[in-house]
């Protein structure tokens, strides 16, 4: 019975949101890069994006090397925006309720037409700045969450366990420093 | 590349909605939530990055045994395997740097704006900025290379 309740007491303390939201937003993730990988073969990631799409403004053989992928990539980046939209349009907006997915407290709520959207907190400078080093970092690293994180780790490829190995440690230090010098939101 | 299938593009736009609506419903696409998870308050976000990866990877172990290639592109079933060299720890440190900072990463950040994020423009403009100064750099290093050793 005591056990009980510090088990509880436990999760509530780590999972202050619930862990349904989380849980089932991964299986979707996951699903969408398995629905990509079984019609295609191709393990998608994230971040090559952003290269295979300056191929189309820069001359840099460096992004030219990814011209033969660069139109899916744009097809399955409108596709991660429009999918988040929907999400806006039916869970966020209330449309459709579900006990599974808890709505939070952070950030701003405000509607157009009837659908709720969603605004960070998050100071402009941080996402600017910090947007700079993940945009250099994911490609020097070879991957971001999603091509390491999600197909890598799934692959069981050592180089992505370090390299997420890596990234995590890195910017959990970065986070607590950033909160320890009085920087929020 | 141009005989693709016709259904190769409309299948990556279905994998990519299911995707985005994964990112929105688990609160990735949030910063805050992220920074709450990489400041030890809500760990939620290990269900999201371990459920996507189980998910894939039971895909990635099944498929190869029960089909040689894909039907959309003819090409074979491998894993994500890449080569480990020292960028992958100088570019993850980089990277968790910038994550870290600002709690977004590249697919978050498309979902973000989805959602209805306009702030994080200034997000994606740096990830545009930071991926072309790197590739700027590296093929300027790259050319610099093969014109010296073709001078030999």
């Amino acid at each position: 019975m005591e056990t009980e309740l510090l088990v509880l007491q436990l999760a509530a303390e780590l999972f202050p949101n619930g862990i349904s939201r989380y849980a089932i937003g991964g299986l979707l993730v996951g699903l969408g890069a398995v629905v990509i990988y079984v019609g295609t073969g191709i393990p998608a990631g994230a971040s090559t994006f952003l290269e295979s799409t300056l191929s189309y403004v820069s001359d840099q053989s460096r992004f030219q090397q990814y011209v033969s992928s660069r139109d899916w990539r744009v097809v399955f980046t409108l596709g991660i925006v429009l999918g988040a939209a929907a999400f806006a349009a039916t869970v966020q907006s209330g449309v459709i309720t579900t006990s599974l997915y808890e709505p939070g407290t952070t950030g701003q709520l405000y509607e157009i037409a009837g659908v709720t959207l969603w605004t960070t907190d998050v100071q402009p400078w941080r996402l600017f700045f910090g947007g700079i080093l993940v945009g250099i970092g994911t490609r020097i690293g070879k991957g971001c969450t999603s091509g390491h994180g999600v197909c890598g780790v799934g692959s069981a490829s050592k180089t992505s366990i370090v390299g997420v190995a890596t990234f995590l440690t890195v910017a959990i230090g970065t986070a607590q420093v950033v909160a320890a010098l009085g920087v929020s939101p | 590349m141009s005989n693709r299938h016709p259904l190769f593009k409309p299948l990556i736009f279905v994998g990519g909605l299911i995707f985005g609506f994964g990112l929105g419903f688990s609160h990735m696409a949030r910063p805050e939530v992220v920074l709450n998870f990489l400041q030890f308050e809500d760990f939620g976000l290990l269900f999201v990055m371990f459920g996507a990866a189980i998910v894939s990877g039971i895909a990635f172990a099944v498929m190869p045994r029960i089909r040689d290639t894909a039907p959309l592109t003819g090409d074979r079933y491998e894993r994500r395997l890449k080569p480990f060299d020292r960028n992958v720890l100088v570019g993850g440190a980089v990277f968790g740097v910038g994550w870290g900072l600002s709690g977004i990463c590249p697919g978050a950040a498309y979902a973000s704006l989805g959602v209805g994020n306009v702030t994080i423009l200034w997000a994606l403009a740096g990830m545009f900025v930071g991926a072309y100064l790197q590739g700027y750099w590296r093929s300027r290093s790259q050319t610099r290379d093969t014109a010296a050793t073709g001078a030999d």
